[in-house]
């Protein structure tokens, strides 16, 4: 088994290093660092002098080169924007979208699972029609305009939770409300299917001619065998709401990962943009790995072969 | 376990007596059985319905919006519909902070909504597709390396990247319908490979390799046809995908540029006001919400009509 | 004569079961569809009741339906479903699965490798069987598991408990299933095709297994199979099903040497060997099982019998009692009751065995050839070779039909594909006529070997057209105008009995027959001179096997060609083979004279193939397989000879030494004690 978690540890680095290469290769030939350090207005003799200060005039895999050593030693590169150390940023702002990410997960969580599972236990009745239409509306509603409505309802009509920032437990609420929300649809979905596929499936005539019925047979027979394309699911999908998080910040005003992101593209901060796309991409890789490894823990089939 | 009809077997061959014609009831073929589902399926009606004169609107846009959308008009900014107080008759959903009057900035908004989503779905397609099938059909180390691209693209979160992109190479129609399409392949691929790996090993495939036909060709003739309905469902989910990707990326400011009548844009732009003039963001969004699920009922049936079942 | 008090009715003579007007309905998008249509029957304490029909009849439906696990849209109505004597019609789901289900009625399935939860250790499958109903601890379960595993024939029971099912094969699986149903002591027990899907000689051990568990036990048994010499050996009372209804019913004795339904006749006239003359051509049954959606007017058999009058066409046929249990629903009109006797006789006799045909030239020969390909198991697993073909040599002659046989994983299949050229051995050769067959370019050898596959779902592309499909070898090799190809396709059509009307129709309009008729005729079109049938009629109803079987030997005739004809159906063999070649674990073991091999089989292997088909013989039972075990892992083979560990004569020498192959009287064959035990087969 070490051999197969080596092996996709070594794919989640060369993964990662494909993109970060080709993100850097990408500023690196449209813009200027030179010039963003500077700022806008500087002379084109204090530019020039950045640029060789910094050493901009080298080749693209040697800056690069370079900036990847310093990563190995914790050194993420000073962001040319706010002049402060990457590493610095990268800790102010990773809580906020972590929570988020965790807390958007549960919800989702909480909302798809009894969903999918009711829906699938009876097909075609008005639970099934009902989980479908919210799962059909759901996906037809633009993230960021949620956002928009909700902070409207909750600003104006029910004041009850903050609708911008991210001081107490309470700004938390409504973004993950509408982070989680997102992905309901796909997950009931899978749920749904998967479960109806178990249901249909020949071992689990064999469990009811047994004798077995009710929740039983869904807890302790079907579950297990349902879970498997759900743990893979969510695993994608905490992945791309560390990422996806971006929108939920914009609108409720949260000073999340996903904002410095934003914002260290319009400002063309590469060692921020590098940094951060490094570490969103690393986490996805390693979070599919867990999940492969839980199904392995699952089903014996995918561990022994 | 429901056995369908057992259709028709006949008394043999060229010694024996000929077959008896009026005894084969030989039933629709698949397409015109899926047609003849889908008339019955309400949900694909709703969704064809609705996108119909969705259609319509976006084509025939010029004719049917009473104003220029890019007309601005500052005296007469900020109305309401004409439903709320203050509202008028001569623009009948209401003006933007610029005059502009907003029922023709939404009919305008469908053209670029559709003709986006309508382009960059066909882009991931052309992508997705060509790369499941060979993946899938050919194997190998070639498997390996689309796979390997694959995990690259779903690392890299979507967004983030197409805004990148966006900043890196200019704000246009034509650039966001390639980077949108060029970041979104992943699930056409998925579906086609699997589908191929499991199409690959059916006999008729051995059969066409018996008669001598090259490794290509039955991967196109053979193969790619049996998958044409899945890559459809797949093609109407990626449309909305893309719409809704687009008006994201207009509100956060790297989509389309302004003065362009996106509907994402034109949520951008209301939301400055939006507590005191709310139908700025609410109406954009409205036609986002009906447009999507118009498309989205439109693939979910044509999934639930084209399903073939397998015969025990 | 003072009546029995009540609540002191003879239960030992009561039948346990007793079922009347049984009927089900399963709404569909095409109408309702009617599976089974008021069913009566009845099983007695102790007795085996073979409930026999083809695809579609409504057999397994009325076994699901009696203990209602049907799907949620299916409705079951019967008049009474009585179960010592207690009527289950009446009873509630929950006292259904916690009372009767597993604990009194255990239910066996046909697919065995489907059948049992894939995350769950056998061991918890099977105690939870007992820890569900009763109040026992687990070791108390796992005592009566180990116990039963071990009377079911699984060697080591202990360490079975860890296992996984993914980790067994067919055979086992099926013998823990049977385990499984029997971990409660039930009274009833249904097996539906309990062992359709496994190999011919693990069917024996099962259908054995079976025979002894019952008797031992005191059980009743519904066995469920379309197979009659199956029902011949395990049934002691026979109902035959056909479009939802019972039409015949009797001892198995009465009914299979006596059949008065004209279906129950056809049937048995399609099986091969039935007449125990070769000569004989198989019978057949025309036309089509009615539709079954809607009411069918008068007998459902009508459309397809030889002795139909108008009669049976408006009114439904009645059930005529010959004695006491034996029944048979059909108007039995006087005016045709010599004419199904005429009909025999009227049989065409096909050309008698022809030794001659077996010696002709090679057309094809397959020298040495070795293939081995890697498998990785598990997702942590290292990749292992796999030896699928080993030092295979053979030679098809010309005009003749070489029967090659085997149960799964003796590479038959691999070996048909190598033949083809559709892969390379990794060592040996394969040539066709001079020519080695890999340095043939695509189309030549296209032009000269043809394939006609298994099953006839998969075999034909579904998008396309049938007329496109029997069509395009042409294409594909530029033969002739489109013009010329048009008449040829439909000259094809003609000779293998497909109407013009399905030129312009998809596969999924056409049944099974018609289906592998297209193939047959996308096979020949171009002239081959040799012919790769794999398992041809395997996936068919037996009605429609005849037809095809028929179909392929007129072509041989017609056509002048040759076959290698695999498959696993020695009944088959016997019919249609010149010479047969037996595989067992990628080697071919015995090779020769259909007529030599069938009736003195040199190989031990071979004498156990012949052991396990069971004909239709309802005076004998099952015989006791002389065939040990299971087939090993071929990643690890066995030593010295493979067959060794299952061998029921084998000695050290076997153990240690490969066997050599030798000729004895024309037959090659590969065993160390071929000269010294000559095996006689007793037509059992």
């Amino acid at each position: 088994m070490m051999t197969y978690v080596l092996r996709r540890c070594l794919m989640a680095i060369l993964v990662a290093f494909t993109v970060s290469l080709g993100t850097y290769a990408l500023f690196h030939f449209a813009t200027d660092p030179a010039q963003t350090i500077a700022g806008e207005d500087a002379p084109q003799e204090m530019v020039d002098e950045i640029r060789e200060q910094f050493g901009f005039d080298r080749p693209l895999l040697v800056q690069y080169g370079d900036w990847l050593g310093g990563v190995f030693q914790g050194d993420f590169g000073t962001s040319y924007f706010w002049k402060q150390p990457v590493v610095e940023l990268i800790k102010e702002h990773a809580g906020v979208t972590i929570t988020l990410a965790l807390v958007s997960l549960l919800v989702t969580i909480l909302i798809a699972l009894p969903l999918g599972i009711s829906a699938a236990l009876k097909p075609n009745s008005w639970v099934d029609r009902f989980a479908l239409s919210i799962a059909v509306s759901a996906q037809a509603i633009p993230n960021f305009w949620l956002g928009l409505m909700v902070i409207i309802l909750f600003a104006v009509t029910f004041p009850i939770f903050p609708v911008s920032g991210d001081a107490t437990w309470r700004h938390f609420v409504l973004p993950s409300l509408v982070l989680g929300a997102s992905s309901v649809p796909a997950v009931m979905r899978l749920t749904r299917t998967g479960l109806l596929d178990v249901l249909a499936s020949d071992y689990i005539r064999t469990a009811r001619a047994k004798g077995f019925m009710g929740y039983r047979l869904i807890l302790q027979q079907a579950m297990r065998n349902a879970l498997l394309p759900i743990v893979s699911v969510l695993a994608v999908q905490l992945g791309h709401k560390l990422g996806g998080s971006v929108v939920t910040e914009s609108v409720f005003s949260m000073n999340g990962l996903g904002r410095l992101a934003v914002e260290s593209i319009f400002n063309s901060d590469i060692p921020t943009v590098q940094s951060l796309i490094l570490i969103f991409v690393l986490t996805f890789v390693l979070l599919t790995l867990a999940a492969d490894l839980i199904n392995a823990w699952l089903d014996p089939r995918i561990r022994m072969g | 376990m429901a056995t369908r009809d057992v259709v028709g077997d006949v008394t043999i061959a060229a010694v024996e007596t000929p077959p008896n014609e009026e005894e084969l009831g030989l039933g629709l073929s698949p397409s015109k059985a899926a047609l003849k589902r889908a008339r019955t399926h309400r949900g694909l009606k709703i969704g064809f319905g609705i996108l119909l004169v969705m259609a319509v609107f976006a084509i025939f846009a010029p004719w049917l919006a009473p104003y220029d959308p890019y007309l601005q008009n500052l005296p007469m900014r900020m109305l309401p519909p004409v439903w709320m107080e203050g509202g008028s008759w001569e623009y009948l959903l209401g003006t933007d902070h610029l005059g502009r009057d907003y029922l023709s900035r939404l009919i305008h908004g469908a053209r670029i909504s559709m003709f986006i989503g309508i382009g960059a779905a066909s882009i991931g397609a052309i992508i997705g597709v060509t790369l499941g099938l060979i993946a899938g059909y050919y194997g190998g180390w070639i498997d390996q390396g689309v796979n390997f691209l694959v995990t690259c693209q779903l690392a890299v979160p979507s967004l983030l990247l197409i805004m990148a992109l966006v900043f890196v190479i200019g704000q246009s129609v034509t650039v966001v319908i390639f980077v949108i399409g060029a970041t979104h392949w992943v699930f056409y691929l998925l579906v086609v490979r699997s589908a191929t790996l499991r199409l690959r090993e059916l006999d008729f495939v051995a059969a066409a390799q018996a008669m001598g036909c090259s490794k290509f060709k039955i991967a196109v003739r053979e193969v790619l046809p049996n998958l044409s309905n899945q890559i459809m469902v797949i093609f109407t989910l990626e449309v909305a995908v893309a719409i809704l990707s687009e008006a994201t990326l207009s509100f956060l400011g790297l989509g389309i540029p302004s003065p362009l009548p996106s509907w994402g844009l034109m949520i951008a732009e209301g939301k400055a006001a939006m507590f005191f003039q709310p139908w700025l963001v609410i109406l954009p969004g409205l036609a986002l919400f009906v447009l999507v699920i118009a498309i989205n009922l439109l693939g979910d049936g044509v999934r639930d009509v084209t399903v073939t079942h397998r015969r025990n | 004569m003072s009546p029995l008090p009540i609540g002191e009715i003879d239960m030992s003579t009561a039948p346990i079961l007793d079922i009347q007007g049984l009927s089900v309905e399963i709404p569909t998008d095409a109408g309702t569809l009617k599976a089974v249509r008021g069913i009566s029957l009845s099983l007695n304490r102790g007795e085996t009741l073979g409930i026999v029909g083809e695809s579609g009849s409504g057999k397994s439906m009325t076994a699901l339906a009696l203990m209602n696990l049907l799907t949620p849209s299916a409705r079951r109505t019967a008049d009474c479903i009585n179960f010592d004597g207690k009527d289950l019609t009446h009873v509630s789901e929950k006292e259904l699965a916690s009372k009767v289900r597993g604990q009194r009625i255990s239910m066996i399935f046909q697919e065995p490798m489907t059948s049992l939860n894939p995350v769950y250790s056998i061991g918890r499958q099977l105690t939870e069987t007992m820890t569900l109903h009763r109040p026992v601890s687990r070791a108390e379960a796992e005592k009566r598991a180990i116990y039963l595993l071990e009377k079911v024939g699984l060697p080591d029971p202990a360490s079975r408990l860890k296992q996984y099912p993914h980790e067994l094969s067919g055979g086992q699986r099926q013998r823990i299933m049977i385990a499984m149903a029997l971990m409660n002591e039930p009274e009833l027990l249904i097996a539906d095709e309990p062992t359709t899907a496994l190999d011919v000689t693990i069917q024996a051990q099962i259908l054995y297994l079976l025979q002894d568990l019952q008797k031992e036990l005191g059980m009743s048994m519904i066995l469920i199979t379309h197979d009659l010499g199956v029902v011949s050996r395990s049934a002691d009372k026979i109902a035959v099903m056909y479009a939802g209804d019972i039409v015949e019913t009797g001892t198995a004795v009465e009914v299979l040497t006596n059949p008065q339904h004209p279906y129950t006749r056809g049937l048995m006239e399609c099986v091969p060997g039935y007449r125990g003359d070769e000569a004989h051509r198989l019978g057949s049954i025309p036309g089509i099982v009615p539709s079954m959606t809607g009411t069918i007017t008068g007998c459902a058999f009508a459309s397809r019998c030889p002795r139909a009058v108008d009669a049976c066409k408006t009114d439904i046929p009645p059930t005529k009692q010959l004695g006491p249990g034996r029944t048979y629903v059909c108007h039995d009109p006087e005016s045709t009751r010599d004419q199904s006797a005429r009909e025999q006789q009227s049989h065409v006799n096909r050309a008698p065995f022809d030794p001659g045909k077996a010696k002709g030239e090679s057309v094809l020969t397959v020298d040495n050839a070795t293939y081995t390909f890697l498998v990785r198991r598990g997702m942590f697993g290292k990749r292992k070779p796999l030896k699928a073909l080993g030092n295979v040599s053979l030679d098809i002659r010309k005009g003749e039909v070489l029967a090659l046989v085997g149960e799964s994983g003796c590479g038959k299949t691999t070996l048909s594909r190598i033949i083809m050229g559709l892969k390379q051995p990794d060592s040996g050769s394969v040539r066709l006529g001079e020519h080695e067959i890999s340095t043939l370019p695509a189309g030549q050898r296209a032009r000269m070997i043809q394939p006609i596959f298994q099953d006839p779902y998969s075999s034909l592309n579904p998008r396309k057209t049938i007329g496109d499909i029997i069509g395009r070898p042409l294409v594909v090799n530029r033969i002739g105008s489109s013009k010329e190809q048009l008449a040829k396709v439909h000259n094809i059509m003609e000779h293998v009995g497909l109407p013009r009307r399905v030129f312009n129709s998809y596969p999924d309009q056409l049944s099974g027959g018609q289906r592998q008729r297209a193939a047959i005729g996308r096979a020949l079109i171009m002239d081959p001179e040799i012919v790769i049938c794999d398992e041809p009629t395997s996936a068919l109803d037996v009605s429609v096997q005849s037809q095809i079987l028929n179909l392929l030997l007129d072509l041989r005739d017609e056509l002048d060609l040759t076959y290698l004809f695999v498959t696993h159906d020695l009944s088959v063999v016997q019919h249609m083979a010149d010479r047969v070649a037996v595989m067992y674990l990628g080697e071919i073991v015995e090779c020769g004279d259909r007529r030599q091999v069938l009736s003195h089989p040199k190989h031990p292997y071979t004498r156990a193939l012949l052991d396990s088909a069971l004909s239709i013989s309802p005076e004998l039972k099952v015989p006791a397989p002389r065939l040990a075990g299971d087939f090993p892992n071929p990643i690890n083979r066995p030593s010295g000879c493979s067959f060794h560990p299952r061998c029921p004569i084998a000695e050290q020498q076997c153990k240690e030494q490969v066997p050599q192959a030798e000729i004895i009287d024309t037959t090659f064959v590969k065993c160390w004690k071929a000269e010294t035990s000559q095996h006689q087969v007793k037509h059992q």
